[in-house]
């Protein structure tokens, strides 16, 4: 029997579903996570981007922060959160690795979409006695949205696969489907948690989409931001 | 002895660790760079010719870009552990699943480098009698170097980051240091590893830059062309 054959009967098996280690309470504990440290990371990233990005500082910051972000490990983060006072804090560790990892795509798309708005729609504003936070809520933000809704997707894309390394020291997620099957030789189960973590990852980046055709203020518009 | 002590105090930084653990620390750190060489090179190998492809046939280029994409949402766990029963217990399986990894990214940069050569560069070289192979090799390759160079630098920093997880076999590199260091509770061990693949990523960074600073002599620093493109940022 394939390993498609096997992967669709761990699936398809109802008691694998059920429980502690089954797949409803794992997935609960993998979006728990994910919309937590999303959350987290926009609150923190957003503000300070659209700031740098209103006054054009910070240009380097924002583009070395993700080049940082990038070389820095998260299982290493991870680990060594764990072993500092905070790994006592049950997924405390897990949501700081994770939001140190998604800060910087949110941040640095952020901070583009904003330094990319073009200056002469910025100077009318100006010209029209708009304020500083008039120009940011009425014109930068609203064309600025595309980028900005771009870099929380890839963040949001990033962190659903990358909350299966909390499975590593023991945490919850579907990773811990992953690594039980690993342990047990047990490819089918290995398989299938792969395929739940990607189709949860293609889920959230279809769903951003949406949210982005929605939500987008600039929508029925013509401009030439949505290239 | 001061020195033995912060081995049984457990510090985190422990000058005693390095001295005594030094010969597993360079082995660990040559296995990580291994991995990471082998991965990037076989990518950029890989991805070459799907780009060369993908301009060729319109056709196959949503595809090929479809496809690098969605085996990156594949979480690194998951795809290592895939890969076990295709290839056992072996580097063989991390570094494939860096490739597959490292493919997303190069394909786009090296499309994109490519599609960013002025078609007046192109026609110039038509026109002075370039056939298909001289014109990549000797205009298109050259001035896609920098789109390149830059695809290039990513996947590397990416996968000497992701090589870590390639510890769950027991091939990690540095990462198998971060992984014992976390089930032994040795914080000195996971410290010392975290910081030297940190250095790793930015070595490789750095010294690929120089290497697109030579292989463009005619970009000196890029600093022309940051220029002109701020300058047209200010126009449009």
């Amino acid at each position: 029997m394939g390993v498609v054959e096997r992967t669709w009967e761990w699936l398809a098996d109802a008691a694998h579903w059920s429980g502690t280690d089954g797949v409803w309470h794992r997935l609960g504990e993998h979006l728990f996570l994910t919309v937590v440290c999303l959350l987290i990371s926009c609150a923190i990233a957003l503000p300070v981007a659209v700031v740098l990005g209103h006054l054009g500082k910070g240009g380097a910051l924002a583009v070395n922060l993700s080049n940082v972000g990038r070389a820095v490990p998260t299982f290493a983060v991870l680990v060594l959160l764990l072993l500092s006072p905070l790994g006592t804090m049950g997924s405390l560790p897990t949501v700081i690795a994770l939001v140190l990892f998604a800060i910087p795509p949110v941040l640095t798309n952020a901070y583009v979409g904003m330094r990319g708005v073009d200056r002469g729609m910025v100077e009318a504003a100006r010209g029209m006695g708009m304020t500083g936070r008039q120009i940011v809520a009425r014109v930068e933000l609203p064309l600025a949205f595309p980028l900005i809704v771009t870099g929380v997707r890839s963040a949001a894309v990033q962190v659903v696969a990358t909350t299966t390394l909390a499975a590593l020291p023991g945490g919850g997620g579907l990773g811990r489907i992953i690594t039980a099957g690993f342990r047990l030789t047990d490819t089918a189960q290995v398989v299938a948690g792969a395929l739940l973590v990607a189709v949860l990852a293609l889920l959230v980046e279809g769903v951003f989409v949406l949210l982005q055709r929605l939500l987008d203020p600039m929508r029925g518009h013509v401009t030439a931001a949505h290239a | 002895m001061a020195g033995q002590n912060c081995l049984i105090a457990n510090d985190w930084i422990c000058g005693e660790y390095v001295r005594t653990r030094g010969q597993e620390l360079t082995d660990a750190t040559l296995q990580h760079v291994g991995i990471t060489f082998a991965s990037v090179a076989i990518g950029l190998l890989v991805a070459f010719p799907l780009a060369l492809l993908a301009r060729r046939w319109r056709g196959f280029a949503g595809p090929v870009l479809g496809a690098t994409t969605i085996l990156y949402t594949v979480p690194s766990l998951a795809m290592f552990s895939l890969l076990v029963p295709v290839f056992g217990l072996s580097a063989a399986v991390v570094v494939t699943g860096l490739v597959l990894y490292s493919l997303t990214i190069l394909v786009r940069n090296i499309l994109a480098g490519l599609a960013a050569v002025p078609e007046e560069a192109r026609e110039a070289a038509r026109g002075m009698g370039y056939g298909p192979v001289r014109l990549l090799f000797g205009v298109e390759l050259p001035l896609a170097v920098p789109a390149l160079m830059a695809g290039l630098r990513i996947a590397t920093v990416s996968t000497v980051s992701l090589t870590t997880v390639g510890a769950i076999i027991g091939y990690g590199g540095l990462g198998n240091l971060i992984y014992e260091g976390m089930r032994s509770y040795f914080k000195a061990q996971v410290l010392t590893a975290s910081v030297l693949c940190v250095a790793l990523a930015v070595l490789a960074d750095v010294g690929l830059l120089g290497v697109q600073r030579l292989l463009t002599p005619w970009a000196r620093s890029g600093r022309r062309v940051k220029k002109r493109v701020l300058a047209k940022e200010a126009v449009a």
